[in-house]
């Protein structure tokens, strides 16, 4: 047993409202430069559709994430080693700035600078990259908001596998629901695996994927290698970036920047130890349905005592295992079971999951002859098909999606009871297999959701790591040798001179 | 003016190759890249991309092996010198034209492409132009070497490149009497390792092949002291 502690992140889709309040603030902090206009580390699809960057969830297109070969190991789907390195010159998986969006800015200082017109002075679109005008938008970081689009387009959505798709496209039997996405900080991540300079890694500590800048050369294998499109090429610095988990907030105890500041409070950051032993065995499990179970196997109970000897002996410090003890992730996908990976059959072991959205019932005219007992409608009448959360979340396993889906619902039926009528329906938790004490902390935690029960994120230790005189007068966050006040004007190798947002206002 | 540029020249452009490659590897990490833009436009760059440097990677161990293996080598292999020519001339010339090809559409790509053209740097284009003019430039020199089969010239490239290698002050009278389009092209050549760190062409000092043994796919990174 080796164990390991990871931050993990559970989004609760069921508040998610759409607002964009944590891409937009994601966006200010860590990509408003040159060359990653088009990132959004953190971006809100609604679904159905095919998402940004266009159908980056069907593997079959992009070959991201891991296969597992005949012999039952793994390798990046894109091509292990040899291929990877023979496909260098020219990736014929890269995604083109297209398929994410061609930047664009609006020439906003034609509505006062213009001359006297007959016609209406208009802010027309420029490209971010080229500078030419562009004389159409056909596509934006978030094209099909709110289901946007014709519904022929939208369904090409890999989540409606299996399903008859067709009578979703008609007004009445519509269904959507958000989807806010970042870097999974996977346990096998297969951009790490991908990258041919060695400059993807994980962090031993908290399990951040980071990328070391002065490392990365730019074969942009990463972007191809990530299933999940969040590894951004920067057009402008020739070096890929990726969502930092904002790691310089978490080692200060504080949640990210997406987390804080959202609005709907559907985010929980914790802690959860894991055995690093057990990766590989869990993402070669051979059906892709087995998956979500395996990486449940992989997680450690650190209420165990073994686990918590375990985890001194490997240094992990003791407010971590503490943290791990309180986490809120550990009771959502371990305790409750209603948090699920986001597509667990890319085999990379993602630590962002997700709490499936609960939805109307279908046809409300029919509702007074819905079979319902405790006022929980059954969840297959619900709008958003249970098939279609299955194919996200747990490979198409409806089961496990079907077991969360009610544990919500009866949540709601038991708090009902309880608050209004003053009775304790021991009925309905026991028929979800929980105690009223769980849905109690359940409704504490989900629909309270207190700033300190969503975020239980010990600092980190810089005693045990660094010896704190030697960064005295240390540089802030700058790329390469910015923080020198010795530097000439111009620079000798090329490239620009880094300019703070600060600096560029001026 | 020979001496210099073909005894003293060279020198001075392995030199700034050398120091000012290790200069930008310390001093600034952050640039030092292949600069793809694959991303922006993926037109004309899978094929030209591909042609282009299995091209230039042939030729570029080709001149390595033929110019720096000593010539004993090759006698105590038996291999005759218009053998050896011969094999460069082939071998040299498929590769050439392949490199052309690609390095061509390249240069359209990044002349004629507006989002390529509109990221590209001053660097960027010379070096590319450059690049290619070395390509036709050494193509050309094909035609003259086959007015002599005998090898006897190219001999005497070798003994140049094995003397600068070896400090030998004759080194640069080896080569006194070639065709000037030699000459234009071991300047030309010599600019671009003068060149070489202040372009994008570094990234190939950092040709990934380490990967191929990297011990698994992961990395993992630990802050503890002493690890």
């Amino acid at each position: 047993m080796k164990v390991r502690a990871q931050i993990g992140m559970v989004l609760n889709l069921d508040k998610c409202i759409g607002c964009h309040t944590c891409s937009v603030t994601c966006k200010n902090v860590w990509t408003s430069r040159d060359g990653v206009e088009y990132a959004w580390f953190n971006n809100v699809e609604t679904k159905p559709g095919i998402g940004y960057p266009k159908d980056w969830e069907n593997q079959k297109r992009w070959n991201g994430g891991w296969e597992r070969t005949r012999s039952g190991g793994l390798r990046p789907k894109q091509g292990g080693k040899w291929r990877i390195l023979a496909n260098i010159f020219a990736n014929p998986d890269l995604p083109e700035i297209d398929d994410f969006y061609e930047p664009f800015d609006f020439d906003y200082d034609h509505l006062k600078s213009a001359p006297e017109m007959e016609a209406f002075p208009t802010a027309r679109p420029r490209s971010k990259v080229s500078g030419e005008r562009m004389e159409k938008i056909e596509w934006g970081p978030n094209w099909e908001e709110i289901l946007g689009g014709e519904f022929s387009k939208r369904s090409k959505d890999y989540n409606f596998e299996g399903i008859q798709k067709d009578i979703y496209g008609q007004y009445e039997n519509t269904f959507m629901m958000y989807l806010p996405r970042l870097c999974e900080h996977c346990l096998n991540p297969a951009c790490a695996a991908s990258c041919p300079s060695g400059a993807i890694y994980k962090r031993e500590e908290d399990g951040v994927v980071l990328i070391d800048q002065e490392k990365c050369r730019g074969w942009r294998m990463c972007v191809s290698g990530c299933p999940y499109k969040k590894i951004y090429y920067n057009w402008s610095s020739g070096k890929s970036e990726k969502c930092t988990l904002c790691y310089p907030r978490l080692e200060s105890g504080m949640p990210t920047v997406c987390s804080e500041t959202c609005v709907g409070r559907i985010r929980y950051i914790g802690v959860m130890l894991y055995d690093a032993d057990k990766i590989a065995e869990a993402a070669s499990v051979a059906g892709e349905k087995d998956l979500y179970d395996a990486q449940l196997g992989v997680f450690l109970d650190p209420n165990d005592p073994k686990v918590i000897e375990a985890a001194r002996a490997e240094g992990v410090p003791e407010d971590w295992i503490e943290s791990a003890r309180k986490s809120p992730i550990w009771k959502m996908a371990m305790e409750w079971k209603i948090a699920f990976p986001l597509h667990p059959e890319y085999r990379t072991l993602p630590m962002v999951w997700y709490i499936p959205p609960l939805s109307p019932i279908q046809n409300a005219a029919a509702a007074g002859q819905i079979a319902s007992q405790d006022d929980m409608p059954d969840v297959k009448s619900l709008r958003i098909p249970v098939r279609y959360l299955a194919n996200m979340l747990t490979a198409g396993d409806e089961a496990p999606v079907v077991s969360a889906l009610e544990r919500m619902l009866a949540m709601r039926s038991y708090m009902r009871s309880k608050t209004v009528d003053g009775v304790v329906n021991l009925g309905v938790a026991n028929r979800v297999g929980l105690t009223p004490h769980q849905i109690d902390e359940m409704y504490r935690i989900m629909a309270i959701a207190n700033y300190e029960d969503r975020f239980v994120i010990p600092t980190t230790h810089r005693e045990m790591v660094e010896d704190a005189y030697d960064l005295r007068g240390g540089c802030g966050f700058t790329d390469g040798n910015g923080c020198s006040t010795g530097t000439s004007g111009g620079k000798l190798f090329g490239s620009r001179k880094f300019v703070t947002p600060a600096e560029g206002w001026k | 003016m020979h001496q210099f540029f073909f005894g003293t020249y060279p020198y001075i452009a392995l030199s700034v190759l050398l120091l000012g490659s290790v200069a930008r590897y310390e001093r600034d990490p952050f640039t030092w890249k292949s600069s793809s833009s694959q991303l922006l436009r993926r037109k004309q760059l899978v094929i030209g991309s591909s042609l282009f440097h299995v091209g230039v990677l042939v030729i570029f161990f080709g001149h390595l092996i033929g110019l720096l293996t000593p010539i004993q080598v090759f006698d105590a292999l038996g291999i005759s010198h218009g053998a050896k020519q011969l094999l460069a001339v082939i071998a040299g010339g498929i590769a050439g034209v392949m490199a052309l090809t690609g390095g061509g559409m390249l240069l359209h790509r990044r002349l004629t492409d507006p989002r390529i053209r509109a990221t590209s740097t001053f660097a960027d284009t010379g070096i590319l132009v450059l690049l290619l003019a070395q390509l036709v430039l050494g193509v050309l020199t094909i035609f003259v070497s086959l007015q002599h089969l005998d090898g006897h010239e190219m001999t005497k490239f070798m003994s140049w490149a094995f003397g600068i290698f070896t400090f030998d002050g004759q080194a640069a009278s080896y080569i006194a009497d070639v065709n000037p389009l030699f000459k234009l092209h071991l300047f030309l050549g010599l600019t671009i390792f003068l060149l070489f760190p202040f372009t994008r062409l570094v990234h190939m000092l950092s040709a990934p092949v380490r990967y191929l043994w990297r011990p698994g796919y992961q990395i993992v990174r630990t802050k503890k002291r002493g690890a």
